[in-house]
């Protein structure tokens, strides 16, 4: 009996993005910049001809210093970026811990929030109504559900932010920083709940800045370097690299000081 | 990865497609609970920690039309030039209310929702459509109120002119829509729009037969000013909502721009041309909202 193969969940093929950088915005920084013979833009590349593939049910790791392309490449296979040139395709739906947060309103309250923010997150409103106690559960903030979010304390609102995004249930699960939230008993609680959406097959691409961790978590490391993949494999060969990455550029900043 | 499961589709895998691609107005639509709880969204937070709430809504225009009813009307002595000057006066300012509103709101649609849209892909018209829904929210108390006053000034609805106000409705929701969706756009690159729009209000309001009639126009200008001033989308539908609600009221010696009608069908034919290139430009600017917000 032949197995399937397992079906390609991400496939990026010869992604390049580049991002502009303007230094003046208004007529007169302009005119100042032309009169000093200044440049008035300089554009650098994010990301340079990235190819990768995903398989569904794999854990990636993202990995690499700041500036290196991991958030840029998270946000190109979210679909709120366009790459320049090549192509992102991603199968089923996909949700992410992109900056958990952004989508909870402070003027709202609690269980406003809940309901918009998993919309806006791609939840029907069936689905809302039958996990609503879930994610409140998770959340530990049922005594302040009726409080505008602007009283909670920063715990509190990332707690609740976390635990609505981990609950909807995406094919593609995407995971940018948003694991250093909250105290450690909520982080275990949220370790706990990655791996449960992990062992359930979806997919799921993590940026952090744990190396540890990652590598326990994650069955496969890709290592960013100046916006190219330098190594795709072993997670602990990949923190690895890393770690070289970032003792060089410690080096490099100690060198230049004295 | 064998001890995992693949989660199970019903009808077999999703196929591979490109992120970010299933936007657009028809998207929109189809997900009206989220657009719902964006408007609600809106108006809760604006109104949030106010004592009147909802009730601002009320009091924006009443002031406004106060100020124009004494001084234009009475002070000025319009109230003898125009029968039943307030009700003409109100007819028209709801609909420009709800058009400047609506395009004030539009434009900072996207700029205000930045950290969302650079977070989570959601179809960007999403939020120009809430900004018109908002406006819309605000127009019903006036227009209810505009209803009353026409009644008590011995106004009854006629179909002709009911007609003449879907059509004048019709035109200030598509050029506000179209307006809209092409300012958000375009402000995302450029701010100064904001400011723009923001002297544009002082012009709507007075390039308009609202506070005075048109033959004003007529008598103190050009022709060729006059032509111009009746071919604004917006001249066509004030005037057929003066028609339906407070004409029918009067004795009826007021005298509307010629062929009313005929101009409002070419009015709304351009708005329908407009609101088309604006989500054209919409749909291309959206592209770089992410990396330009």
């Amino acid at each position: 009996m032949a197995i399937p193969p397992i079906p390609e969940s991400i496939v990026i093929d010869a992604v390049s993005k580049q991002f502009t950088l303007r230094h003046a915005r208004s007529i007169r920084e302009m005119t100042i910049r032309a009169v000093r013979r200044q440049s008035l833009s300089e554009t650098f590349n994010a990301l340079d001809d990235v190819s990768l593939t995903i398989y569904q049910g794999e854990t990636v790791a993202l990995m690499g210093l700041n500036g290196s392309g991991k958030s840029t490449l998270l946000k190109l296979i979210s679909g709120v970026m366009r790459p320049d040139s090549g192509s992102v395709r991603v199968r089923g739906r996909i949700a992410g811990l992109i900056d958990v947060g952004a989508g909870l309103h402070p003027d709202l309250t609690g269980r406003e929030n809940v309901y918009l923010n998993a919309a806006i997150l791609g939840m029907s409103e069936a689905e809302i109504k039958r996990k609503f106690d879930t994610i409140v559960e998770f959340s530990g903030v049922e005594r302040f559900l009726d409080n505008q979010v602007r009283f909670y304390s920063s715990g509190m609102f990332m707690r609740l932010a976390f635990s609505i995004a981990a609950h909807t249930e995406p094919d593609v699960f995407l995971v940018d920083e948003a694991l250093a939230v909250g105290d450690p008993p909520f982080r275990e609680k949220c370790l706990k709940r990655i791996r449960e959406l992990r062992g359930e097959g979806r997919t799921m691409v993590i940026v952090a800045h744990d190396i540890e961790m990652l590598t326990r978590l994650c069955d496969r490391g890709v290592t960013l370097r100046q916006g190219r993949v330098i190594f795709d494999g072993d997670p602990a060969e990949a923190g690895k690299l890393w770690r070289q990455d970032r003792q060089a550029k410690r080096a490099a900043i100690q060198a230049g000081k004295p | 990865m064998s001890e995992r499961t693949v989660p199970a589709h019903a009808g077999g895998l999703p196929p591979l497609v490109a992120p970010g691609t299933g936007g657009g107005l028809r998207h929109v639509l189809k997900d009206r609970y989220l657009l719902r709880l964006l408007v609600r969204r809106e108006l809760k937070a604006r109104y949030k920690g106010s004592l009147l709430g909802l009730g601002w809504s009320y009091v924006r225009p009443a002031v406004h039309f106060s100020v124009y009813f004494f001084v234009v009307g009475v002070f000025l002595g319009m109230d003898r030039h125009v029968e039943h000057f307030p009700i003409y006066l109100f007819s028209g300012m709801v609909l420009v209310n709800l058009f400047t509103e609506t395009i004030h709101s539009c434009t900072r649609s996207v700029t205000g929702n930045g950290p969302l849209i650079k977070k989570v892909f959601l179809p960007r018209e999403l939020f120009p459509v809430a900004s018109l829904l908002v406006s819309l929210v605000h127009f019903l108390p006036g227009f209810g109120i505009m209803l009353g006053g026409a009644l008590a000034y011995g106004w009854r609805p006629s179909p002709a002119g009911l007609a003449g106000a879907v059509l004048g409705f019709a035109i200030i929701i598509v050029l506000g829509l179209g307006i809209g969706l092409l300012f958000a756009g375009i402000n995302v690159f450029f701010r100064d729009l904001e400011q723009v729009v923001d002297i544009m209000m002082i012009v709507i309001t007075w390039s308009v037969p609202m506070i005075y009639p048109w033959w004003h126009v007529r008598d103190q200008a050009p022709g060729w000013v006059l032509e111009t001033y009746l071919a604004n989308p917006l001249v066509s539908a004030v005037s057929l909502f003066q028609r339906a609600f407070w004409f029918p009221g009067t004795r009826g010696d007021f005298t509307f721009p010629p062929d009313m009608y005929g101009r409002a069908a070419i009015s709304l034919a351009v708005a329908g041309l407009v609101f088309l290139a604006g989500s054209l430009v919409f749909a291309r600017a959206q592209q770089r909202f992410a990396q330009e917000l």
